[in-house]
């Protein structure tokens, strides 16, 4: 029975993102790449429990490569999507400072 | 913190990764969006440190700083033009923690069946994530050659190895256990499959690869999901998935071809295209300027060449000099220009380009007829007219930017040498075409000096 509540998951999860970014337009495209590709970073909360659950050595030192590679992941993704995206600037009226 | 309370902090973090995707949909909104999403993340990470299975933090800690550090000066180093083998690399990253995160999972007691098949998953997508990222890391660094690499029994061998990998896969999960030979062989056999899928894939296609690799590290997250059980991980791997999907689709429409076909068949060595004969008009920088004084309205379309050259800066100092004589200045995009989805767009927001004068292919079309100027900068295939003209062309029906059909059009260019596809291209035979043969950056800004 869980798999298939899993399941349902699942299926909402991926038409909620086909939703979400169909309609990003072209100019994001590299941002939203490398912002979505921070959010699979996600897959740390596992590496964590495997990590830190004392299941034996193997099971340990799997868990901490998962969560070095998974850290990367997420703040090295996270870091970049800003540094792109504080580039994109809306077109400035004579002023040089940034407007919101 | 007991399971369930930890689960609603995963139902608020997955609420945010919502809300920031959905905010990273337009440039105003979209810094707010990705620090939503890092919130999401840091709550997701924060409640999992309260699980009763989490016992000792030496490992998580030492292990948590190291990536982090790694992370960080990553992503604060790279050079802007650089930002596809970055991505990739990422995707990479991303794409081995859920092989590592699966393998683990096997430790787990109590498995059922539709675990190990979802651990298998998880190591396969994981693994061939991982290789074929690297791979095209590679070639995007041009640490190895960047073309398609196509061998005669390709087809054949790759055939072989999803066969083993499923046989392997099969065999596994009939007598699951850590120390299994199947489970290295799976793990050998996954790596493998993702070096052999992205050695066909050449230059230009590229982007297509990156998204897919995208979308895969997304679906490895979503697969790790299963076999811990964890609806966070489900959550936010399907969605990414489906980004990547979307994104996939999006490039294949751009090139005309199908994803199959962008997978399997190295570019285009089939068709011959129809020579192209002609008078090539060259310019030099001080007609250009003249011309472009005149010029009412003027478009740039950038392509990859802009970013070898690393013009973008001058092409916006251009730019700016047209605006205040008067032009209407814009930079037309095409969705496959560069390296990977978007990329010109990032590059010209690094040198100040307003991002409401980048324009997209579908928007520029219509009236760049009315167009008095097309810069092209080190773009060739997405302005071939062939694509439009010529049934033997190997881009044929590929969507272009019609530069053409604007009054004049400069190209700036190396030599004459054909784009990726090996194409000809009419472009440069046009009645209204003015080739500025040279290194982009300094053309321009040569033209900058005379127009001052």
């Amino acid at each position: 029975m869980e798999a298939v509540l899993l399941g349902m998951v699942l299926m909402l999860s991926i038409f909620l993102g086909f939703e979400l970014i169909a309609k990003v337009p072209a100019t994001l495209h590299t941002p939203l790449m490398s912002g979505a590709n921070a959010i699979s970073g996600i897959t740390i909360v596992g590496a964590l429990i495997s990590a830190g659950a004392q299941l034996g050595t193997v099971s340990t030192v799997l868990g901490a490569l998962a969560v070095m590679f998974a850290t990367i992941n997420v703040v090295g993704g996270y870091l970049v999507t800003n540094r792109m995206l504080s580039m994109f600037k809306k077109k400035e009226t004579g002023n040089t400072g940034d407007r919101t | 913190m007991s399971i369930e309370l930890i689960n609603v902090w995963y139902i608020v973090a997955a609420a945010l990764f919502v809300f920031g995707l959905k905010q990273l949909g337009s440039p105003a909104t979209a810094v707010r969006g990705n620090l939503l999403s890092s919130v999401g993340m840091l709550l997701a990470v924060a409640a999992t440190l309260f699980n009763a299975e989490v016992l000792t933090f030496e490992w998580i800690i030492g292990a948590a700083i190291l990536g982090a550090i790694i992370g960080f000066v990553a992503a604060e180093k790279v050079a802007m033009t650089s930002m596809p083998e970055m991505v990739a690399l990422f995707n990479g990253s991303g794409g081995i923690a859920s092989l590592f995160v699966g393998w683990a999972a096997l430790y787990n007691l109590d498995n059922s069946t539709f675990t190990y098949i979802t651990i298998v998953l998880s190591i396969v997508i994981g693994g061939l994530t991982f290789t074929g990222s690297i791979l095209a890391w590679g070639k995007l660094s041009e640490v190895m050659p960047s073309r398609a690499i196509v061998f005669g029994a390709q087809r054949f061998v790759n055939a072989l190895l999803l066969v083993a990998l499923l046989v392997c896969s099969v065999l596994f999960c009939l007598d699951p256990s850590s120390t299994s030979p199947y489970l290295y062989a799976i793990v050998g056999l996954a790596c493998l499959f993702g070096v052999m899928a992205v050695l066909p894939i050449g230059g230009a296609d590229m982007p297509v690869v990156i998204s897919l690799l995208n979308s895969y590290s997304g679906l490895a997250a979503c697969a790790a999901g299963f076999a811990i059980h964890n609806n966070i991980l489900i959550v936010a791997g399907a969605m990414v998935g489906a980004a990547g999907i979307i994104l996939t689709n999006i490039m294949c429409k751009a090139m005309n071809r199908s994803l199959t076909n962008v997978l399997f068949s190295g570019f285009g060595a089939a068709k011959q295209a129809s020579k192209v004969e002609g008078e090539v008009k060259p310019i030099n920088s001080e007609d250009a300027s003249l011309i472009l004084e005149a010029a009412q309205s003027v478009t740039f379309v950038p392509g990859y060449g802009m970013a070898v050259a690393q013009a973008q800066h001058v092409v916006r100092e251009l730019g700016e000099l047209l605006e205040q004589n008067g032009a209407e200045v814009t930079y037309a995009i095409h969705p496959v220009a560069g390296r990977m989805p978007g990329h010109m767009n990032v590059l010209l927001a690094e040198s100040n380009v307003p991002y409401d004068q980048l324009v997209e292919m579908d928007d520029i079309n219509p009236r760049i007829d009315n167009i008095d100027v097309a810069v092209v900068i080190g773009a060739n295939d997405v302005v071939n007219p062939a694509a439009r003209t010529d049934e033997n062309s190997p881009i044929y029906g590929m969507p272009i930017i019609n530069v053409d059909h604007a009054r004049t059009v400069f190209v700036l260019k190396r030599s004459m040498a054909s784009g990726f596809s090996g194409a000809d291209n009419p472009l440069f035979f046009g009645e209204n075409t003015r080739m500025l043969f040279g290194d982009a950056k300094a053309s321009l800004s040569e033209v900058i000096s005379h127009f001052k």
